[in-house]
């Protein structure tokens, strides 16, 4: 649901701990960066998430056409040797 | 009066002032104009009431009376309440929430800044844990009365309209009375001659920033300190603390 007066869409990425991967929160809606982080910090940290937000405009974001899932994904599936299980561990390797 | 009667009727002026700021906080909740902004001010009003807790906790428990947090919410009657009579007055616009909670926002911020000093260690705990609040909270509100005050030639209006109305209310949180006074030579309560300079400065920086103007500081209300309220507080109490006149220790 979208109208005129929505503000631009940021998403949000929180850090649970330092040190760890940025997480996809969610989306907000802000006008600025300052207001961004505010409604951020507002919105997904206020029960002890995180650590740190990262807000990115959402239209900055490329994403993958759902059309292109077969040429993109596909190719992956049926090669097993891309997986380590593929690989036996030899004899004697302890520390792999 | 001894240390022990200011220090209770002190924590007991704090504790409403948060209380209060909660109470129409709250109200927000489902009426802001987005939902980022909804769940900001119930935020704010989370963290006030957690303040009000706090300190009438601390009130009763220095009280020699006994009581606890919630006797001093919901039993107390108007004239015994001692916030400022600014935290009381009901938003009808979203500028005038932004402009109040910036005005009262920036006084706490320097009044737990300064607090964190006190010679009372359950005092400066309180505002260790407050200051971090407040100054979020300063910043937050600060934004949107320069985004509102910058913005259009409407939210500038509102805005404006908001100051000039607000404005009255300012100089009653500077009052120093003979509690403060009292506490002041004990090295507990915060000086708030002080206060007031450094709130002015960071006030007269925002506001025009803002491209709003201030007020001549001619009339101020005044009343708060001695349970003098304006017409809106009765009607916050007799909702706030309905269940517990109604049935007196209800338990759920």
């Amino acid at each position: 649901m979208t109208n005129e007066t929505d503000l631009p869409r940021w998403e949000v990425f929180t850090q649970i701990k330092p040190g760890a991967n940025y997480m996809h929160a969610g989306t907000i809606h802000a006008s600025d960066k300052k207001m961004a982080l505010q409604n951020a910090r507002d919105t997904y940290t206020r029960r002890g998430e995180g650590t740190s937000i990262w807000v990115v405009p959402s239209d900055a974001i490329v994403a993958s056409n759902p059309d292109d899932k077969e040429m993109f994904f596909d190719p992956s599936n049926d090669k097993i040797y891309r997986l380590p299980t593929f690989y036996v561990m030899p004899e004697g390797a302890k520390a792999i | 009066m001894t240390e022990q009667q200011a220090l209770f009727k002190y924590c007991v002026r704090l504790g409403d002032n948060a209380l209060i700021q909660s109470y129409r906080l709250a109200e927000w909740c489902s009426n802001a104009p987005m939902l980022e902004e909804d769940l900001a001010l119930t935020n704010m009003a989370l963290d006030m009431t957690g303040r009000a807790q706090m300190l009438l906790q601390y009130a009763g428990s220095i009280s020699g009376e006994g009581q606890t947090s919630d006797d001093l919410a919901y039993r107390r009657s108007e004239p015994e309440y001692r916030n400022n009579l600014i935290s009381e007055l009901p938003d009808n616009d979203f500028a005038f929430v932004m402009v109040k909670q910036m005005f009262t926002s920036t006084f706490e911020y320097f009044l737990y800044l300064a607090l964190m000093e006190s010679s009372d260690k359950t005092l400066a705990a309180i505002a260790a844990k407050s200051v971090k609040e407040a100054r979020y909270h300063m910043a937050h509100t600060s934004d949107w009365v320069v985004r509102l005050g910058d913005g259009t030639g409407e939210s500038n209006r509102r805005a404006q309209e908001a100051v000039n109305a607000l404005w009255p209310y300012t100089g009653e949180l500077f009052e120093t009375d003979d509690v403060d006074r009292l506490l002041q030579e004990k090295g507990v309560a915060a000086n708030l001659e002080q206060i007031q300079i450094w709130w002015r400065q960071y006030v007269i920086e925002t506001i025009p920033a803002a491209k709003l103007e201030l007020p001549s500081d001619d009339y101020q209300h005044t009343g708060g300190r001695i349970g003098v309220h304006t017409e809106y507080l009765g009607h916050i109490l007799s909702e706030m603390q309905y269940l517990q006149r109604a049935y007196p220790d209800a338990k759920w």
